[in-house]
C-alpha cells in the first residue's frame, strides 16, 4: 500500500504556504503546550482529597487576563500580515507568464494553451516559468486544485477568474475539483506534468496548432463580427483594435477598462454597456458561442491590442 | 411513582404532553426528537465512512454518497447541533437558573417544537422520496438549476425549523431580560446563561437572512427567475454571501452554548469560582459580535476581492481572542481548586482539548494563504469536526450528564459514564485527526473516491467512527436503564450552587414552591473545605 | 400556588412584567423582521448597481398613480393606529373600537388597491415567467426587477393581510371590554407591528417606485 505523510511540493507558492502552514503549526503546538501543561498540572495537582494549600487570596486576575488577552493578540496580527502578504502575492500574476485558458464543465476540464494546444483533464507546462491559468465554467462553481502547488481558485460560471504558479519540480501531480459540482465530482480530476523547458517547447508543437488567437481571428470572421466591427466596415460599430487593456468611454458617462470579462459581457450581452456614440445594434451571441470560443475571440482582441487606438478612446 | 411527591412527570397522558406548555417538557420533547434526527445523520455518516474504507469502493453509487453527505450536513446542522443545547438543555434549565416558573412565552415555546419537527418532517420526506444531492450548503446555481431531487422540500423543512429557532431566540431573549428572579442581576447571572443570551441575539438576527436566502433558491428553482443565476447576469457568489451570513453565526450558535455548559461544570467540579467571570461572560458577547462579520474566510478562493479577503481575513483572527480567553480563564479556574472526575468534568476536560485543537486549526483556515491550500479539503472537515463534536456534542453530553439527576430525578451509573466518556474522546480522534493529515495532503471533501495513497488515513478515520459509535451507544442504553433502575437522585447531587439545583428532583410544575431571592453571585464554592458551598438564593420567607 | 389572576400569565409575577415582556419581545420579532426584509433589500442593491439602466427602466413601469395612493392610505392607517393606542391607553373604548376599524379598513383598501395594480402588471405582461413580455433591451434584467418587485412587495402584502387579522381580533376584544386603560398592551404590541408594516412600505415604495425619476 503506498502511503505519503506530506504532499509534493512543486512550486514557489507551496514553498511560501508550507513556510507560513509548518510555522502555524508550531505555534499551536506551542500554544498547546501552554495550556494543556498547567491543566493537565492543576488536574492533578488539586485533585479531590489530596492534602493541600488551597488557599487563593492576593491573586494577580487582572494582570493575568491582560496579559493573555494582549498577547494572542498580537500573535494573531503577526500571522495575519505573515499570510497576507503571501497571498497578495499569490494574487499578483507578473507580466509574460505562459496564458492557459481553462474551462469547467460537468465533470471534466478542458484547457487550451494561447499557442493552441488544447488538453482535457491534463495540463502540460514548464519548469521554472510563470504560469496564469484563465478560468470560467460552462454550469456550475467548480474549483481548479492542485494539491502540489498549494493553490486553488474557485471557477465561476459567468465570469473569469485566475490563478497563477511557477513550478519547479518536474513530475506528475494531482488535479482535484474542490467544490462539489454534482454526481461525478470526485471524477473531475486529472494531471498536470512538469515538464523541462526544451520538453514542454516540442510537446507544444505537437501536431502544430494553429494558436488561439488565430482562431479567434477564423471564428471573428465566420461568426460574421468582422461585417460590423472590421475596418472596412459599413456598419456604425466600434472598432475593436487596440481597445484591450484600455479605458472606453460607455454611453452612461463612465469608463470602463476592456477586460477579459468586458469582451465576454458584451458578446453574450449579459451586462449590456453600450460604446458612447455608438447605436444598440450588437445581437447577443448566448447559445451560439461556447465557452472555449469566447476564450479565443477575446485572445484573438487581445492581438491586436498594441495596433493604433481608434480616436476618442484614452490609454 | 405514585408515592413520588408530585412533580412535572407526574401526568402521564400523552395529551399531557403534546400540549405541555411546562418548558421542562418541552425540553424533553426537543430531546427525543434530536435524538431520532441524530440516528439517522449518524447512520449516513456511518455509511459513509464504509464507502471510503477502499480508494474506489462500489459499496453504493456516486449519487447515493451524494445525497448521504447532504442528509447529514442538514440534519446534524439544523436538526441536533442548533436546538441541541440551546432547546434541549436551554429550555430546561434557564427559567430555573434566574429563578422564573417558565419561559416568557410557553405556548410560543411549544409552536416552536411543533414547526421544529415539522420542519424535521419535511426534511426527512424529501430524503423518503430520493434524496437530494446538493450538499447542506445548497450552492448555486447547482441547487437552483443542475441539480436533480426533491430540492424546494428540503429547503421548505430547513426554513420552517428557522422559524423554529427564531421562536426559541426570543423566549430565551425575552425571559433572560425580564423574567429573573429578585436579587438576580445581570453579573449573578451563571455563565450559561450568558452563553445562551449571546446564542439568542444570533438566532434571532441571522435566521431571518438565511429564511429569505433559501425562499429566493426556491423561487428560482421552481420559476427560473432569480438574482443568483449567471446567465441572467446574476450572481452565484451573492448566494454565498448570504448564505455564510448566517451559517458562520451559526457556528458560533452550535459553539456558545458549549462553553456555558463548560463554565457550570468546570466551577462545580473543580469547586472554585470562576476565574475572570466578566471575562467570559462578556467574550460570549464579543463572539457573537465579532461572529458576524466574518462570514467571507468561507469565500477566500470564490472570487471575492483581495481586500474583502483580507478584511475577513484579519476579522477572523480578532474573533479567535475571545475563544482563547474563555481556555485560559478555565484553565486557571482549576488552581487550587479541587478537582473530581465524575462523568460531566470528564466530558468538559475533553471539550477544553478538542475546542482548543479545533480553534487552532482555525488559525491556519484564517490565514488566507494557507486556507487557499486547505480549503474544501478533509482539513476543514477535520477542523469544523472538531469543534461541533469534539465541542459541542461534548459539551451536550456532559450538560446532560450533569442535568440528568434533576431532569429524571435518577443517577445514571457513574462508572458506565466515566467509560463512555473516555470511549467517545479516543473514537473522536482516531475519527478526525487522520483527516487533518488527509486534507494537507490534498484530499478534496465530498468525494466518494479517492487516490489510493490517501488510504491509510480513511481506514484509520472509519476504525475511529465505528469506536465513537459505540461511545454514543453506551450513554443511550444506560440513560434509559436508569430511568428505571438507577437510584433515586438527591436534590442537589453534585453540591452545587445554581437555582436548579435548589429545588426538588426532578422539580416541581412551576419549578419552585416560592420564588427565591437571589443573594449571591454564582459559583460560592469553597474548595478548601469541600463539598461546603453557598447556594446562590434564599428562600424568600427565610 | 396562587390561582393566577386574570390580569396575568402564570409564568409572570406581576402584570407590569407581563407587559414589559410582550412589548420586548414585539419589538425582538420586528428586529428579525428588519433582517429579513433587509435581505431582500441586499438582493435588490446587487441588481440595482448591477444593472441600473434595466432597473430604472422597468420601474418606469410601475404606476406610481397607485403606489402614491397606497402610501398615504398607509400613514394614514399609522396615524389611526397611533389615535387607537391613544384611545386605549385613556380606556375610551368605543374610540379604540372606532380607531381600530379604520385602521383596518385602510388595510383593506390598501390590499385592494394592490390587487389592482397586479391585475394591471399582469395585463401589461409584467408578471415573470407568466407571458412576460418586455419591449426594451435587457428584458432579462427587466424580469429580474419585477421578479423583486413581487416578492417584495408580495410578503409585504402578507405582512398588511397578517395585520388586517390581528386588528380585527383587537377590534373584537376592544368591543367585548377586554383592553382597558390598565390592561391595554394587546393593542400596543399590535400598534407596534402595524408600524413597522407601515415603515417597510415607506422603505420599499421609493425603492421600487420611484428611482431614476430625477
Amino acid at each position: 500500500m503506498n502511503f505519503q505523510l506530506f504532499p509534493p511540493q512543486a512550486a514557489t507558492t507551496a514553498q511560501e504556504s508550507d513556510w507560513l502552514f509548518w510555522s502555524l503549526t508550531a505555534t499551536s503546538f506551542l500554544i498547546c503546550v501552554l495550556i494543556f501543561v498547567p491543566l493537565g498540572w492543576f488536574a492533578i495537582k488539586y485533585r479531590r482529597g489530596r492534602k493541600v494549600n488551597r488557599d487563593l487570596r492576593d491573586f494577580p486576575s487582572w494582570k493575568l487576563e491582560v496579559v493573555w488577552t494582549t498577547i494572542p493578540l498580537i500573535l494573531m496580527m503577526g500571522l495575519f500580515a505573515w499570510s497576507a502578504e503571501v497571498f497578495f502575492r499569490m494574487e499578483s500574476p507578473p507580466p509574460g507568464a505562459i496564458e492557459i485558458n481553462v474551462v469547467g464543465k460537468q465533470w471534466m476540464w478542458k484547457l487550451q494553451h494561447a499557442e493552441g494546444a488544447r488538453e482535457i483533464n491534463e495540463l502540460h507546462i514548464p519548469r521554472g516559468e510563470a504560469v496564469k491559468l484563465t478560468m470560467t465554467s460552462q454550469d456550475v462553481i467548480h474549483d481548479f486544485f492542485i494539491p502540489a502547488f498549494r493553490m486553488k481558485q474557485d471557477v465561476v460560471p459567468g465570469r473569469y477568474t485566475s490563478e497563477w504558479f511557477i513550478p519547479t519540480k518536474t513530475g506528475r501531480y494531482h488535479i482535484f475539483c474542490a467544490q462539489y459540482c454534482g454526481t461525478s465530482h470526485a471524477a473531475m480530476i486529472g494531471w498536470v506534468y512538469v515538464m523541462e523547458p526544451q520538453d514542454y517547447q516540442r510537446w507544444l508543437s505537437q501536431g502544430s496548432p494553429e494558436p488561439m488567437a488565430a482562431q479567434g481571428e477564423a471564428l471573428f470572421h465566420s461568426l460574421g463580427c468582422s461585417g460590423c466591427h472590421g475596418v472596412s466596415s459599413k456598419i456604425h460599430a466600434p472598432p475593436l483594435e487596440g481597445i484591450y487593456g484600455h479605458l472606453v468611454p460607455l454611453e452612461t458617462k463612465e469608463f470602463v477598462v476592456a477586460d477579459d470579462q468586458y469582451i465576454r459581457d458584451c458578446i453574450l450581452q449579459t451586462k449590456p454597456a453600450l460604446v458612447a456614440g455608438y447605436q444598440k445594434l450588437m445581437p447577443s451571441f448566448k447559445g451560439h458561442i461556447s465557452e472555449g470560443e469566447i476564450m479565443e475571440l477575446i485572445a484573438y482582441v487581445k492581438s491586436i491590442a498594441n495596433t493604433t487606438p481608434p480616436e476618442g478612446f484614452t490609454k | 411513582m405514585s408515592h413520588e411527591p408530585e412533580n412535572y412527570l407526574t401526568e402521564h397522558s400523552v395529551r399531557s404532553w403534546l400540549l405541555t406548555t411546562d418548558h421542562k417538557r418541552i425540553g424533553i420533547l426537543y430531546l427525543l426528537s434530536i435524538v431520532v434526527y441524530f440516528a439517522i445523520a449518524a447512520a449516513a455518516a456511518a455509511m459513509m465512512r464504509l464507502q471510503l474504507l477502499q480508494p474506489n469502493n462500489d459499496l453504493v453509487l456516486p449519487e447515493t454518497y451524494n445525497k448521504l453527505f447532504t442528509l447529514h450536513g442538514v440534519l446534524m446542522v439544523w436538526f441536533f447541533l442548533i436546538p441541541s443545547i440551546p432547546a434541549v438543555l436551554g429550555n430546561f434549565v434557564i427559567p430555573m437558573m434566574i429563578g422564573a416558573r417558565d419561559v416568557a412565552f410557553p405556548k410560543l415555546n411549544l409552536l416552536s417544537w411543533y414547526l421544529f419537527n415539522i420542519g424535521g418532517s419535511c426534511a426527512l420526506y424529501a430524503v423518503i422520496c430520493g434524496g437530494v444531492d446538493t450538499g447542506w450548503t445548497f450552492y448555486t446555481p447547482y441547487s437552483t438549476t443542475y441539480a436533480n431531487g426533491h430540492v424546494v422540500t428540503m429547503i421548505m423543512g430547513v426554513f420552517i425549523a428557522g422559524f423554529a429557532s427564531i421562536l426559541t431566540g426570543l423566549n430565551f431573549i425575552i425571559t433572560i431580560h425580564k423574567m429573573r428572579a429578585p436579587g438576580m442581576t445581570w453579573f449573578r447571572l451563571p455563565l450559561f446563561i450568558w452563553s445562551l443570551y449571546s446564542t439568542s441575539i444570533i438566532l434571532v438576527l441571522a435566521t431571518p437572512v438565511l429564511a429569505i436566502t433559501l425562499l429566493a433558491i426556491a423561487v428560482e428553482r421552481l420559476w427560473g427567475v432569480g438574482i443568483f443565476d449567471p446567465n441572467l447576469g446574476g450572481d452565484p457568489v451573492l448566494f454565498q454571501h448570504m448564505f455564510w451570513f448566517y451559517s458562520h453565526p451559526a457556528v458560533y450558535i452550535m459553539i456558545l452554548p458549549g462553553m456555558g455548559v463548560v463554565s457550570e461544570l468546570i466551577t462545580c467540579f473543580s469547586r472554585k469560582r470562576i476565574f475572570g467571570y466578566h471575562f467570559v461572560a462578556f467574550s460570549s458577547l464579543a463572539i457573537a459580535i465579532v461572529g458576524f462579520l466574518v462570514w467571507g474566510h468561507h469565500m477566500f478562493v470564490s472570487s471575492q476581492s483581495v481586500y474583502a479577503g483580507m478584511v475577513f481575513s484579519i476579522l477572523s483572527f480578532i474573533v479567535a481572542v475571545p475563544s482563547a480567553i474563555k481556555v485560559f480563564n478555565w484553565t486557571a479556574t482549576l488552581y487550587k481548586g479541587s478537582i473530581s472526575y465524575d462523568t460531566p468534568m470528564l466530558y468538559a476536560f475533553g471539550f477544553i482539548g478538542l475546542f482548543t485543537i479545533g480553534g487552532l486549526t482555525g488559525l491556519f483556515l484564517a490565514a488566507i494563504a494557507v486556507d487557499v491550500h486547505l480549503h474544501d479539503t478533509y482539513f476543514v472537515v477535520a477542523h469544523f469536526h472538531y469543534i461541533m463534536v469534539g465541542g459541542m456534542v461534548l459539551s451536550f453530553m456532559g450538560g446532560l450528564h450533569y442535568w440528568w439527576p434533576k431532569i429524571s430525578g435518577r443517577l445514571y451509573p457513574e462508572m458506565m459514564g466515566r467509560v463512555a466518556a473516555a470511549v467517545t474522546f479516543i473514537g473522536f480522534n482516531l475519527t478526525f485527526f487522520p483527516q487533518f493529515l488527509l486534507g494537507y495532503l490534498g484530499q478534496p471533501r465530498r468525494y466518494h473516491a479517492y487516490p489510493p495513497e490517501f488510504q491509510v488515513f480513511h481506514v484509520l478515520s472509519t476504525a475511529g467512527a465505528s469506536i465513537l459509535g459505540v461511545g454514543y451507544l453506551m450513554p443511550l442504553i444506560y440513560f434509559l436503564w436508569s430511568l428505571k433502575w438507577g437510584k433515586r437522585a438527591s436534590d442537589n447531587p453534585w453540591q452545587a450552587t445554581g437555582l436548579e439545583w435548589q429545588t426538588t428532583s426532578p422539580p416541581l410544575r412551576e419549578n419552585f414552591e416560592e420564588i427565591p431571592i437571589v443573594t449571591k453571585e454564582p459559583y460560592d464554592y469553597r474548595p478548601e473545605d469541600d463539598p461546603e458551598h453557598e447556594p446562590q438564593a434564599q428562600p424568600q420567607h427565610a | 400556588m396562587p390561582e393566577p389572576d386574570a390580569a396575568h400569565a402564570h409564568q409572570f409575577e406581576s402584570f407590569e412584567q407581563q407587559r414589559d415582556a410582550d412589548t420586548t419581545g414585539m419589538w425582538t420579532f420586528l428586529a428579525t423582521e428588519v433582517l429579513f426584509f433587509g435581505g431582500l433589500i441586499v438582493c435588490y442593491t446587487f441588481g440595482r448597481f448591477s444593472f441600473p439602466a434595466a432597473f430604472e427602466a422597468a420601474s418606469h413601469h410601475l404606476y406610481v398613480g397607485y403606489g402614491g395612493p397606497n402610501t398615504a392610505i398607509l400613514l394614514c392607517s399609522s396615524f389611526t393606529m397611533a389615535l387607537a393606542v391613544r384611545s386605549a391607553q385613556l380606556g375610551r373604548r368605543k374610540a379604540l373600537v372606532g380607531f381600530l376599524i379604520a385602521t383596518v379598513l385602510f388595510g383593506i383598501g390598501f390590499l385592494v388597491v394592490k390587487g389592482f395594480e397586479y391585475h394591471t402588471d399582469y395585463v401589461e405582461r409584467l408578471v415573470p415567467k407568466w407571458h412576460f413580455h418586455w419591449d426594451g433591451p435587457d428584458a432579462g434584467h427587466a424580469e429580474l426587477f419585477f421578479w423583486l418587485y413581487f416578492v417584495l412587495t408580495g410578503l409585504h402584502a402578507v405582512h398588511v393581510t397578517i395585520g388586517v387579522v390581528l386588528l380585527s381580533v383587537v377590534a373584537c376584544l376592544g368591543w367585548k371590554g377586554k383592553i382597558t386603560a390598565e390592561n391595554h398592551m394587546t393593542a400596543e404590541i399590535s400598534g407596534l407591528y402595524w408600524h413597522f408594516v407601515d415603515i417597510v412600505w415607506v422603505f420599499l415604495f421609493p425603492l421600487l417606485y420611484l428611482i431614476g425619476h430625477r
